[in-house]
């Protein structure tokens, strides 16, 4: 398959790993932001790949593992009324709240339904006139622009049983409050995604400020084996910059269309982030043109404030400060089958990528 | 959710279009791109297409690689 | 879910554990293969085949990787009040055609007609029997396995999966993908009588090439190495599943086996089952090695290595 294959050529990346080989002279730690990143590299094995001395860590870039579980029990409060349809992304409705799960709630038959796009759930919206269809808006700079055009579909066509409960985020905040949280990196491999629609230089600050590198990173094997060796050398030079190397996808300056329609609806506000706690100006909410279309404010619910498992390691996981083998619940109580943590819930999930694509070493 | 493949454009109707992977066809919304034309490769994902695949750059990373490979072959 | 069949049913009934597709009973001095299996597909035409097909060359296909000669079948339906007659016609004779080329005859059956809504459609539920040679008994539970055995499967993986999803219609894509819903005695039946040093087979269904690659492990103790490149897996298929995040390891099949042959044989066996119409993507995938830790490693297609894990519980719902 064109754009594929070619960045999966075998003998390519053993001549990449060869050459990471020989340039890593001392310790290395990358981080991982996306969560597409880290389930590429376990399923393609990349760590068995590299030298020892090169850690990768996983980041708190998987849109699901940082909903906080309120968000969940909101959308489980408003699943219970038989005037509202949840028209959802697949990955959502296992990850559990405080008491149950979307899942669950479905097989106890509340009107809950997989969409693989916002415009399917305006669609249901069209379909459904007596009842109020509710997306709930999760993904990062990738999908929020996605919803964006939606809602702007929705008031053109003049819809009025359309809301969207978001919990987007923005990428660039957190990776700053990790920094600050104390994770020692020696560089980013940065979302390829994230960055084909934002551009690359919203990561800039981190090597100005920290003295981190950045490479805006494909996902293809080749992709994430150049980029590995990118950082590597920006380390050895004692350069930190930013670089792109997904350049078939990924301009400094992005796609200034997608980026029109991602600030014409929202506009930044401070949010919760699982394990992470309140980050200022790192989530996105409807701006009040489009108010009419906010779920929150719209259809008011109230849910209490739960604690979080005190085993479940999720939050220190996505925060780059330990891995899922250091919790105990990994692989005993808390896997795919029973997840405890929204880690093991999402195929992007640190946990449930250490658990599928377990690594040989 | 990250997920996201290049995908080929093999038809257009309005703002909405059909994309191939390997055959398998998907709907795309094109509201986010301009200039677009049947045969482009795109990104798709959750249902929009969200940048173009620039021919060019990625031609000019395999033949980087192609050289890397050269070179390290050379100095093996 | 493994321990719950096995907690309620398997040691109430007596029955022993690893349990294989097909039961093995003596009768007198013949040995006879004895098997069953539910089918609930959703929906139930899908490109390729449909439930009654699936049922028929299901239970064919349990038959024939014990090695056994399938000859009888039995099929009972669970049909809901209203249910479209013409449908249960095409479904009828679909399973009169896959039977007659298997060669097996179905000679008892029953239905039930619940009221409307109290069963989705039809489920059918399709019984076989056959006959085992003494020489092909260890086939099923693999003892005669060793290191350097290599591994073989019949063709392309997934797309029994992405047929069945691709139909559903709430998945957002179309495809091409056909079925491979087929009955396998046939092709098996060249195979080992053409060679004696089969030493391994099982099908490919729910769970897909992970799940019995995983069960294999379990049953020889030793690891087994696979190489991703030489699993053949179409293009559509690939496409849907990076679309989506599935991976084709874990996908559905319902027309392929997998067999592990002797090291020197195993050239032969790829010779045979590609020279059949339902083998001719057969491949060596991989082979068994000494593993204490008893994993199933896969050399990816990058060149990396990873284990490829028991599928979790959560897989596709109904899609046998």
């Amino acid at each position: 398959m064109k754009y594929i294959d070619e960045y999966r050529d075998r003998d390519l990346i053993m001549k990449l790993a060869g050459q990471i080989r020989r340039s890593a002279g001392r310790n290395y730690k990358f981080m991982e932001v996306c969560g597409g990143h880290t389930a590429a590299i376990h399923r393609f094995g990349i760590p068995s790949l590299l030298p020892d001395v090169i850690k990768l860590l996983s980041g708190p870039g998987c849109p699901v593992c940082v909903t906080s579980s309120d968000f969940i029990d909101k959308l489980i409060k408003y699943s219970e009324r038989e005037d509202i349809i949840i028209a959802t992304f697949g990955d959502l409705i296992r990850v559990p709240g405080s008491e149950t799960s979307l899942e669950k709630m479905k097989a106890g038959g509340a009107d809950i339904r997989i969409v693989f796009s916002a415009l399917d759930a305006l669609q249901t919206a069209r379909l459904n006139k007596d009842k109020k269809v509710i997306f709930p808006g999760i993904g990062f700079e990738t999908t929020a622009p996605g919803t964006a055009v939606t809602v702007k579909k929705a008031e053109r066509d003049g819809i009025n049983n359309f809301y969207i409960l978001s919990a987007h985020k923005i990428m660039p905040p957190a990776m700053e409050a990790l920094i600050k949280d104390g994770a020692q990196l020696n560089g980013f491999i940065c979302p390829g995604h994230v960055s084909a629609v934002t551009g690359s230089l919203i990561f800039s600050f981190i090597p100005e400020k920290y003295n981190t590198g950045c490479v805006v990173t494909g996902f293809e094997p080749a992709d994430i084996m150049h980029a590995i060796l990118m950082l590597i050398d920006q380390v050895n030079r004692g350069r930190p910059g930013i670089e792109i190397q997904y350049r078939r996808a990924v301009t400094e300056h992005g796609n200034m269309l997608a980026l029109k329609h991602l600030n014409d609806v929202f506009e930044p506000c401070d949010t919760l982030w699982r394990g992470f706690g309140m980050i200022p100006s790192s989530g996105l909410v409807l701006k009040e043109k489009y108010g009419r279309f906010d779920a929150e404010s719209r259809i008011p619910v109230t849910v209490s404030t739960h604690e979080e498992n005190k085993l479940c390691l999720c939050g220190e996981i996505l925060r780059g400060l330990k891995t899922p083998d250091d919790c105990p619940l990994f692989r005993k109580t808390c896997n795919p089958e029973n997840p405890v943590g929204a880690c093991m819930v999402s195929p992007e999930g640190s946990c449930n990528t250490w658990y599928k694509y377990a690594d040989v070493r | 959710m990250c997920l996201s493949i290049p995908a080929r454009i093999i038809s257009i109707d309005g703002d909405m279009a059909e994309v191939s992977a390997g055959g398998a066809v998907f709907r795309a919304g094109l509201q986010m791109l301009e200039n677009v034309n049947v045969g482009d490769y795109i990104l798709l994902h959750a249902g929009f297409a969200i940048q173009k695949i620039s021919e060019e750059d990625a031609a000019e990373t395999l033949k980087l690689f192609r050289e890397m490979n050269d070179a390290l072959n050379d100095s093996l | 879910m493994h321990e719950i069949i096995s907690r309620m049913f398997t040691v109430r009934f007596g029955m022993s554990e690893p349990l294989t597709d097909s039961a093995l009973l003596k009768l007198g001095s013949e040995r006879l293969a004895f098997t069953t299996d539910s089918y609930v597909v959703d929906p139930l035409f899908f490109p390729g085949g449909n439930i009654g097909k699936l049922a028929v060359c299901g239970t064919v296909n349990d038959l024939a990787v014990a090695g056994a000669t399938p000859l009888y079948l039995s099929a009972s339906f669970i049909i809901e009040e209203g249910f479209p007659l013409g449908d249960l016609e095409k479904i009828a004779v679909s399973m009169a055609e896959e039977a007659m080329k298997a060669g097996v005859k179905i000679v008892t059956g029953d239905t039930k007609v619940v009221e409307k809504n109290k069963c989705d459609c039809l489920f059918i539920t399709t019984s076989g029997a056959g006959i085992l040679p003494p020489e092909r008994e260890h086939i099923s539970s693999g003892t005669r396995i060793q290191f350097g055995d290599k591994i073989l499967i019949n063709g392309s993986m997934g797309n029994h999966a992405v047929a069945v999803l691709g139909a559903r219609n709430n998945l957002n894509f179309t495809t091409t993908v056909l079925s491979d819903c087929a009955p396998l005695n046939h092709m098996i039946e060249a195979v080992l009588k053409e060679c004696n040093d089969i030493r391994f087979m099982r099908d490919l269904t729910r769970g897909g090439l992970a799940g019995v690659l995983n069960e294999l492990a379990a049953i020889t103790g030793t690891g087994i190495m696979i190489d991703e490149e030489t699993v053949p897996v179409d293009d559509p298929v690939k496409g849907v599943c990076e679309m989506l995040g599935f991976d084709p390891l874990y996908m559905a099949n319902e027309g392929k086996v997998l067999l592990v042959a002797g090291e020197s044989t195993a050239l032969k066996v790829l010779s045979i089952l590609k020279s059949d119409p339902l083998g001719k993507n057969s491949a060596i995938v991989g082979e068994i090695i000494p593993d204490k830790r008893n994993h199933v490693i896969l050399n990816t297609v990058s060149g990396g290595k990873r284990i490829i894990d028991l599928p979790s519980g959560i897989q596709l719902p109904r899609i046998c």
